[in-house]
């Protein structure tokens, strides 16, 4: 395994906000970083689905056909991490996590990486661990990226919403596979001075592991 | 032009219209999943519905062309608008021309975003809505909030008290009944009165020259058989090449709307017939910035809308705002990405990013309109095209790029933010108003994953 230290960014958050030259240089970046990689595991649905689904596109509307090629190459062997232990077949890890859990299907998780109920088997497996049920799960946290600062109203409402849920379900941790929206869960959680605690998928695989 | 999150910011503060839009989208939501998992073959109809659409948009020339002659041989008229205005020249004159000083209209979006009904009143006619909830926007003087529910924004109670006021029934109760009683009575009489209806069309068939109408109360069929004469807008954008196309769209259309298996008034109809239905037929056929939309190659699949609203009531950005933010007939995801093609950057450039591309629209869309690229798609444009050299955001967006442009810039990044921390998160940061108004910033850890790695 390595961390190639020269990485930054996918350029999602440019791609997204219309700043596509911006995303594109970011995109060319990406692959010259990770291309000689076998596979590539990233902790982020959201930035999966902006290599597999929007580097192609970027590459075309950018008129790059080299980069063309090389996404064409690279992008099925980026993995979001479930869906990498899915395909090694891993389904326990050992981990021991004995909190109550709520798990907040994010919406690229769920509707560009189609990762259906891989996440909640992972966490099911998890020693001591409860997962609890989150109402209307699979509604949007409200972040967006830059929809959060542009829209902040909209997306406090859309907040607010899912931070009630969160309260309502009783849980103690809501664990996620996106770092922004847990950014923006975990945001709401501790301006309001609520003791749920935000953590990453992994950081609960990795708990208590032997 | 008020932009959508400062509309948004006013919308957001009704609570009475956030618990009835939570009421009525998560109704309608459910009522639709239930019926689309009735069909095992859901997708392959909504790959039809998408192909039908793309092959139009891409020959419209020759199937407007080929409507226009069906038309006329059927005994209609046919006339062309290339914008609103121009439109509203023509309906005006043709209902003059009639002597009429009053019309019914059957519910139609393509009118109201004309704006027909203000452009009639101008020469002296009323137009008089027919379907319920139109009804209930125009007794009240508001717009529509919803493309299939345009009184969404209205509880029972709200439309009781309206009814009492506006069509004198003192005593009237809040049950749906009753309700549709009044408005029935009140209704037929202006049915028969009537001498010119105005519609729209869901679709239009080139083959044919034959237009159709879906709706659920049989008020538009009154508009559309009963009065002498009969004009028909319909965006250019409705054909479809033939009349067996229909029967996808006719799957497609009630199960994605109402969340009905089949749809309870379909009225179509081709030309005129001696002694049955109006003598006097005419078609507007509308531009109103379609062919621009159709000249952007990614934000086109636009034009393939059939108006079910599936995307509305599904939008967790809709369903917290309601349908005036989008200060446009067509609100919710599909207008964030038509508005803006109809009436350019400059008017709409707000709408393309009243989404946080949570992409719950594209899953439920029964053409399967790729709405999440073309907001994106759009804001590129806006950001291309309008958005000023020097607008600030431009400039910390370019200093991201540069930040992200090497892992050293990266870290001193980092190291950036971590000034605005205070015990462990951050509350303010300038320029981030947005953010902080509500939400905390976790501050950088104290080693980051990098150095974790590094040195490990």
């Amino acid at each position: 395994v390595d961390f190639p230290q020269a990485q930054t960014c996918c350029g999602q958050l440019h791609f997204n906000t219309g700043y596509q030259k911006e995303a594109l240089s970011l995109a060319r970046r990406f692959v010259r970083v990770f291309s000689s990689a076998e596979l590539v595991v990233a902790p982020s649905a959201s930035c999966v689905a902006m290599v597999r689904d929007f580097y192609p596109y970027l590459a075309e509307q950018g008129e790059d056909a080299a980069l063309r090629e090389e996404v064409n190459v690279l992008a099925p062997r980026v993995l979001e991490l479930t869906e990498f232990l899915t395909r090694l077949g891993i389904e326990d890890l050992g981990a021991s996590f004995p909190h109550r859990v709520a798990y907040h299907p994010t919406c690229h998780s769920l509707r560009a990486l189609h990762l259906g109920d891989a996440p909640s088997r992972l966490l099911r497996a998890v020693n001591g661990l409860e997962l609890v049920e989150l109402a209307r799960a699979d509604e949007c946290c409200g972040f967006g990226g830059t929809f959060s600062v542009k829209n902040a109203d909209t997306s406090s409402a859309m907040l607010a919403d899912k931070l009630q849920a969160i309260v309502d379900c009783e849980a103690e941790v809501v664990a996620a596979l996106d770092t922004s929206c847990l950014t923006q869960i975990g945001g709401g959680l501790s301006r309001r001075g609520l003791a749920v605690r935000t953590l990453h998928l992994a950081e609960i695989l990795a708990a208590g592991a032997p | 032009v008020t932009s959508f999150p400062q509309a948004a910011r006013v919308a957001l503060r009704d609570e009475q219209l956030r618990s009835n839009l939570h009421l009525a989208t998560t109704t309608i939501r459910g009522k639709r999943a239930a019926v689309v998992a009735e069909r095992s073959d859901w997708q392959e109809l909504r790959d039809a519905g998408a192909a039908i659409k793309r092959r139009v948009l891409r020959h419209l020339d020759d199937y407007l062309v080929q409507f226009e002659g069906a038309v006329r041989r059927a005994g209609g008229v046919v006339h062309w608008a290339s914008h609103a205005e121009e439109a509203n020249r023509i309906i005006v004159g043709l209902v003059l021309g009639t002597g009429a000083h009053e019309v019914v209209k059957v519910k139609s979006l393509t009118t109201d975003e004309i704006g027909i009904n203000d452009a009639l009143a101008v020469a002296g006619i009323s137009a008089i809505e027919t379907d319920l909830a139109e009804l209930i926007c125009q007794l009240a003087g508001e717009r529509p909030s919803h493309i299939l529910v345009p009184a969404i924004h209205k509880n029972r109670l709200e439309i009781r008290d309206l009814f009492r006021e506006k069509l004198g029934v003192a005593d009237l109760s809040e049950e749906p009944t009753a309700l549709a009683g009044a408005a029935r009575a009140y209704l037929r009489a202006k049915f028969l009165e009537a001498s010119v209806g105005i519609s729209g069309a869901n679709f239009a068939v080139a083959e044919t020259g034959s237009v159709c109408v879906v709706e659920s109360e049989g008020n538009g069929r009154f508009c559309t058989t009963l009065p002498r004469t009969l004009i028909t807008v319909v965006g250019i954008e409705k054909l479809v090449p033939t009349l067996e196309d229909l029967e996808v769209f006719l799957q497609l259309l009630p199960r994605s709307s109402t969340g009905e298996r089949m749809n309870p008034y379909t009225s179509l109809w081709t030309g005129v017939t001696p002694g049955d239905g109006p003598s006097e037929f005419h078609v507007v056929l509308l531009d109103n910035g379609r062919t621009d939309a159709l000249a952007d190659q990614v934000g086109r699949p636009a034009l393939a809308c059939i108006r079910c609203s599936a995307c509305l009531n599904v939008c967790p950005v809709y369903s917290r705002t309601g349908g005036f933010a989008y200060g446009s007939v067509y609100p919710g995801p599909i207008g964030a990405i038509l508005t803006p093609q109809l009436r350019g950057l400059a008017e709409a450039g707000s709408l393309p990013f009243a989404s946080s591309l949570c992409g719950a629209c594209a899953e439920v869309c029964p053409v399967k309109i790729d709405i999440p690229k073309i907001l994106v798609h759009l804001r590129g444009r806006v950001v291309d095209e309008s958005l000023s050299k020097t607008a600030p955001e431009r400039l910390v967006m370019r200093g991201l790029a540069r930040a992200f442009g090497g892992p050293r810039r990266f870290r001193f990044a980092q190291a950036l933010r971590q000034a605005f921390a205070v015990d462990g998160r951050i509350r303010r940061v300038p320029g981030l108003g947005g953010w902080t108004r509500s939400r905390d910033l976790p501050a950088v850890p104290g080693q980051t994953f990098r150095e974790w790695w590094r040195k490990r």
